[in-house]
């Protein structure tokens, strides 16, 4: 075990390594560069490349490249070209803000996915199951900008339940604990609503699919002979069988759920990392790419990780079959 | 000389009239239908989508004369949705024909290949995985001047991982079967066997991965294009009529609505046709879906 785990953490390292230094040469090789947004006859030619100067930006690729690595490894990822800030600072920023609305987004999106396949295990309840995945199949379809921008429409600008955006009222640092709260519950709904909704019927289909062939197992007639209620013999000894294929799911649904975040946030104006990202991508603000690419790499890495060795710790099979296998 | 291939399931099920089966059916109706609009655009909707229209018909509201509403310009919505699904099918088909072509090359010269192949192939394979996808495709798109050829590109260049592993997989099964191994006894080349023996009996697994992804780069299409990356003007594109229409939520709702109502029935035609075909030709398997 321990030396599968050295081995394994020592791949992601290598992975999220390689990973970054790609993304690194790609945006320096395309064309265009942090300063051309800088009108070229405003400043003359000469001040520009003091510009680049300055910035490092004339200096070879290997060079740039080389005291990139250096200093991320000091832990200091440079400031951002377009806003005089660190990095760091933007990112400390940034990512609560993603964290909260992925991590309760991913909640939401468990619980409707659960709720949906229990509902497709009870044989008796045919007609809500096939409401249920056919409502739950068009919002899979649904493209989530979309489905955000109806729910602005109707809910907010229509009939004024939610703010149309942002994070926080306007006046919110001058509301106590308790309203601050419910103001940032109020601006937290409508994008969570999107996040959750568009996507839950993937994780309810693999858990449906999961659920019905242990439900086939012979222990389960077993414990049903023995006479153990619908109810027990579901959540005791069908649904803990059932969850071990989903654990992998969770690990794959981070790299998902960020990418719905960088949707989510465009539409409903929310400060994380996913715009950030997108407007670090417009203006060729090479540091702030870098730190965001850096941790949403990391995140995902780490999430694949986390399942595997949850995976492994929940089903010794798992362990012996992977040792002959590669 | 070839053994009996394992695979008569699907010879049998593609046998009859098998485009009536009911599970086949509502995806076949909505995917052939939009098919038709896309090809007949010119004919169904006369007229130039770009032009402009009469001042008086700016941001008009449904009515008899535009059944879905002018736009900004007082151009007909209805015009440009049916123009505009030509750009939609043309990316989910070619970006997802280049990353079936891809992953299926990539899979079965891993599932096949030497050990060392195999681990590599994996390897880069993962590390694509390891990333949200619409970030990468983000970085690339947004790199160089926006248009429909580097949207297919790309898409089609981030969209192959899944079906790598999904064709290895089976890959790695089919190697162990005899009619494989009769092959391989008799000397054939690796290419041969791979493409004349294994390959066939992928088919099932690959067009069920292939229509189920379809509808996945549409969605992403349509996301680049809201975002001004995608096709550009007088290009007609669903994803960009949505931005057109996001500043006038309450007073042009239709700019909004229709399109989006598009993209939806699109998507919903190509999983319901992925799912159709799945159950009937992939009985065993409902494991793998679609990636983000």
């Amino acid at each position: 075990m321990i030396s599968w785990l050295a081995r394994r953490v020592a791949v992601s390292i290598l992975l999220v390594f390689v990973l970054i230094s790609a993304v690194f040469f790609i945006v320096r090789l395309a064309p265009g560069d942090p300063l051309d947004q800088v009108v070229e006859q405003e400043f003359g030619t000469d001040s520009m490349d003091q510009m680049r100067r300055q910035l490092g930006l004339d200096e070879s690729l290997s060079r740039q490249y080389v005291k990139w690595l250096v200093a991320s490894f000091r832990g200091d990822f440079g400031t951002s070209l377009r806003q005089q800030r660190s990095v760091g600072s933007i990112i400390g920023e940034a990512l609560p803000a993603t964290l909260l609305l992925t991590v309760t987004a991913y909640l939401l999106h468990l619980l409707l996915a659960f709720g949906a396949a229990l509902v497709s295990a009870d044989r008796s309840r045919r007609t809500l199951d096939q409401g249920i995945q056919g409502v739950g199949l068009t919002l899979y379809s649904l493209p989530a900008f979309w489905l955000g921008l109806m729910l602005i429409m109707l809910l907010s600008r229509k009939l004024g339940w939610f703010p149309a955006g942002g994070m926080h009222a306007p006046d919110a640092r001058f509301l106590d604990r308790g309203a601050w709260l419910v103001d940032l519950l109020h601006h937290l709904a409508l994008p969570v609503a999107t996040l959750a909704l568009g996507s839950f019927m993937g994780t309810a289909r693999h858990l449906r699919t999961s659920l019905a062939e242990v439900l086939d197992q012979d222990y389960i007639l077993s414990a049903r002979a023995r006479g153990l209620s619908a109810r027990r013999v579901l959540f005791n000894h069908a649904l803990r069988n059932a969850l071990l294929p989903v654990i992998t799911l969770v690990g794959l649904s981070l790299p998902f759920l960020l990418g719905g975040a960088v949707v989510v946030e465009v539409v409903f104006g929310w400060p994380g990392m996913g715009r950030v990202a997108i407007e670090a991508i417009w203006a060729r603000d090479y540091p702030v790419i870098m730190g965001t690419t850096l941790i949403s790499a990391l995140t995902v890495v780490a999430g694949s990780l986390l399942a595997d060795i949850l995976y492994r710790w929940a089903d010794p099979r798992v362990r012996l079959s992977s040792q002959e296998a590669r | 000389m070839t053994p009996t291939r394992p695979n008569d399931h699907f010879a049998r099920a593609l046998k009859g009239r098998w485009w009536l089966d009911a599970r086949l059916r509502p995806g076949l109706a909505v995917t052939l239908g939009l098919g038709l609009v896309a090809i007949m655009a010119p004919l169904l909707a006369p007229g130039d989508p770009a032009a402009l229209g009469a001042a008086a018909d700016r941001l008009a509201a449904p009515s008899s004369g535009h059944l879905l509403g002018t736009d900004l310009l007082g151009r007909d919505v209805l015009t440009r949705l049916v123009h505009g699904s030509r750009v939609s099918l043309l990316v989910g088909w070619v970006s997802v024909l280049v990353a079936i072509l891809l992953g299926t090359g990539v899979g079965l010269a891993a599932g096949l290949g030497p050990r060392w192949l195999d681990r590599l192939l994996m390897n880069v394979t993962d590390a694509f995985l390891a990333f949200p996808r619409i970030f990468l495709i983000l970085l690339l798109v947004s790199l160089t001047t926006p248009s429909l050829l580097l949207v297919m590109t790309v898409l089609g260049l981030t969209g192959w991982m899944s079906v790598a592993r999904l064709v290895r997989a089976e890959a790695l099964s089919l190697r162990e079967r005899d009619f494989v191994a009769a092959a391989r006894g008799l000397g054939l080349s690796a290419p041969r066997v791979a493409f004349i023996h294994v390959l066939p009996n992928l088919l099932p697994t690959v067009i069920v991965a292939a229509t189920l992804r379809v509808g996945g780069a549409i969605l992403a299409e349509s996301f680049l294009s809201f975002l001004g990356l995608g096709a550009q003007e007088p290009m007609v594109s669903w994803g960009a009529m949505i931005q057109q229409g996001r500043d006038y939520l309450l007073e042009g709702w239709w700019l909004t609505t229709f399109p989006g109502l598009a993209i939806a029935l699109t998507v919903l035609g190509y999983n319901l046709l992925g799912e159709g075909l799945r159950e009937k030709l992939d009985p065993r398997s409902s494991r793998e879906g679609r990636d983000g």
